[in-house]
């Protein structure tokens, strides 16, 4: 205590000595918190509220008592959500006595409900209920994965265990998929906001296919975030199907019961979110085989024909052929019998002038004029040599 | 951020309905063979698309002007 004197004897009567509120309330105030230090206390929550700047004030009452409350942002922060107003609550307490106001009263660092299941359980039933109530939860809300995504968003941390495992279960299934990542905090103070701003951010991707949203597993308290009611709207609120993961198999969160599909753990919500390529190959290799087959047959069936077609296709050429042989032997003939090599043959012979005319008259021959004679194996040339004929 | 590739569901879409094309005896062998060598590039295609080693992975980031970017995720 110091050279604090709290039980001022000095003068009790006397004006002189009165002291000022001030004094008063500060001594009152020194004197409660060196006699209570930290203590627990049981009472029913009722008149609470939480100020803009995020302190709550109530009051706890019994049936004799009541006395006011406060509990500081940075400890309420901790917790999921408010007390339910007229719920008996164990709180951890300093009491002390509010200068300003001249009252007693309880700083609260912890506060726990006396209900089964206790404050988280609380909340999660509660914004359950609204969620519900909203249809959120529905089962026909549930839509199907696309079976081939080609791009796909990961709302999570970005140095989260969670991530990794993702990541490699996708690059070893389905490489041809990209993966964009929207960072966010999953834990800890603004992890709620900065969850419903990522998966809000989702929506404004292109060609986005399906989302996963998740972390790996924690405590409770860790895993607090995705039991939020605003980050369950947020992910109903997503345009395309998603897939949450939070935790290990054993933790089902909020968000698991408003996505499309709950997967248990983040490797497993890769697993659904992608095909595996060992399976499609063999997709693949079975259409290659039913294709090879089925042309193949075609092809086998229309070769036969086609042999069949040739072979017919031959014999009608044959025939063409032969018809126009036996008409160009004809033609051959008749032409052999027109030829003036036959009558030159029996011993007559043609004379042509130089230029190629005929000379048929004797007239013709005029003393001097160079002729040819054609006969059947040659010409011979000669000149007109007497004067008369 | 790239222009989107067909989707492999499509690609796989029309590999399935070019067999069953192809199994129609009612489609003339001109036909089936256009179909076939249709089905063959596709395939092949589908095929690469399977082997793609490298997965593509961007984080997605707010510009200052409220816009939504990409980098990689070791940046």
């Amino acid at each position: 205590m110091g050279g604090l004197d709290l039980f001022d004897t000095g003068s009790p009567g006397s004006a002189e000595g009165a002291l000022s509120v001030r004094e008063v309330t500060r001594k009152a105030r020194l004197l409660v918190e060196a006699g209570f230090r930290r203590v627990w206390v049981r009472g029913e929550v009722s008149g609470f509220k939480a100020y803009k700047s995020g302190h709550w004030y109530f009051t706890l009452r019994d049936a004799q008592a009541q006395v006011r409350c406060v509990m500081w942002r940075s400890d309420n922060a901790r917790l999921p959500g408010p007390p339910e107003e007229g719920t008996e609550v164990f709180v951890e307490a300093r009491p002390t006595v509010w200068e300003e106001r001249g009252e007693f009263r309880l700083t609260v660092r912890e506060l726990l409900p006396t209900a089964a299941g206790g404050l988280w359980q609380l909340q999660l039933e509660r914004a359950k209920a609204t969620l519900e109530k909203d249809g959120l939860l529905d089962p026909a809300r549930k839509r199907p994965l696309p079976p081939f995504p080609g791009r796909m968003a990961v709302v999570t941390s970005p140095d989260g265990a969670a991530l990794r495992d993702i990541l490699s279960v996708v690059a070893r299934r389905w490489p041809a998929v990209e993966v964009l990542v929207v960072p966010t905090r999953v834990q800890g103070e603004g992890a709620e906001e900065e969850l419903c701003a990522a998966l809000e951010r989702v929506n404004h991707l292109p060609s986005i296919d399906l989302v996963i949203v998740g972390r790996g597993g924690g405590s409770r308290e860790d895993l607090w975030a995705f039991n939020t009611e605003g980050v369950a709207r947020a992910v109903a609120a997503v345009t395309v199907p998603t897939i949450s993961a939070v935790g290990h198999e054993t933790d089902v969160a909020l968000t698991d019961l408003v996505a499309d599909v709950r997967a248990p753990t983040p490797s497993a919500a890769a697993e659904a979110a992608v095909p595996d390529r060992a399976v499609v190959r063999e997709a693949l290799d079975a259409i290659a085989r039913r294709m090879g087959r089925t042309v193949g047959a075609r092809l086998s069936v229309a070769d036969q024909r086609l042999a069949r077609t040739a072979d017919r296709v031959t014999a009608s050429v044959d025939r063409i052929v032969a018809a126009r042989r036996h008409r160009v032997r004809e033609l051959a003939a008749r032409l052999d019998a027109l030829s003036p090599l036959k009558v030159l043959a029996r011993g007559y012979a043609v004379a042509r002038t130089v230029s190629g005319d005929v000379l048929a008259r004797t007239a013709q021959f005029r003393p001097g004029l160079p002729f040819r004679l054609t006969l059947a194996d040659g010409h011979v040339d000669a000149r007109v040599t007497g004067g008369d004929v | 951020m790239s222009e989107r590739v067909p989707s492999f569901g499509e690609e796989l879409e029309r590999l399935e309905a070019i067999v069953r094309a192809l199994e129609d005896e009612g489609v003339d062998l001109d036909d089936a063979l256009k179909l076939f060598e249709e089905g063959v590039e596709r395939l092949k295609s589908a095929r690469t698309r399977l082997h793609e080693g490298e997965l593509a992975v961007k984080k997605v980031l707010r510009n200052a002007d409220g816009t939504l970017g990409t980098a990689d995720l070791d940046d």
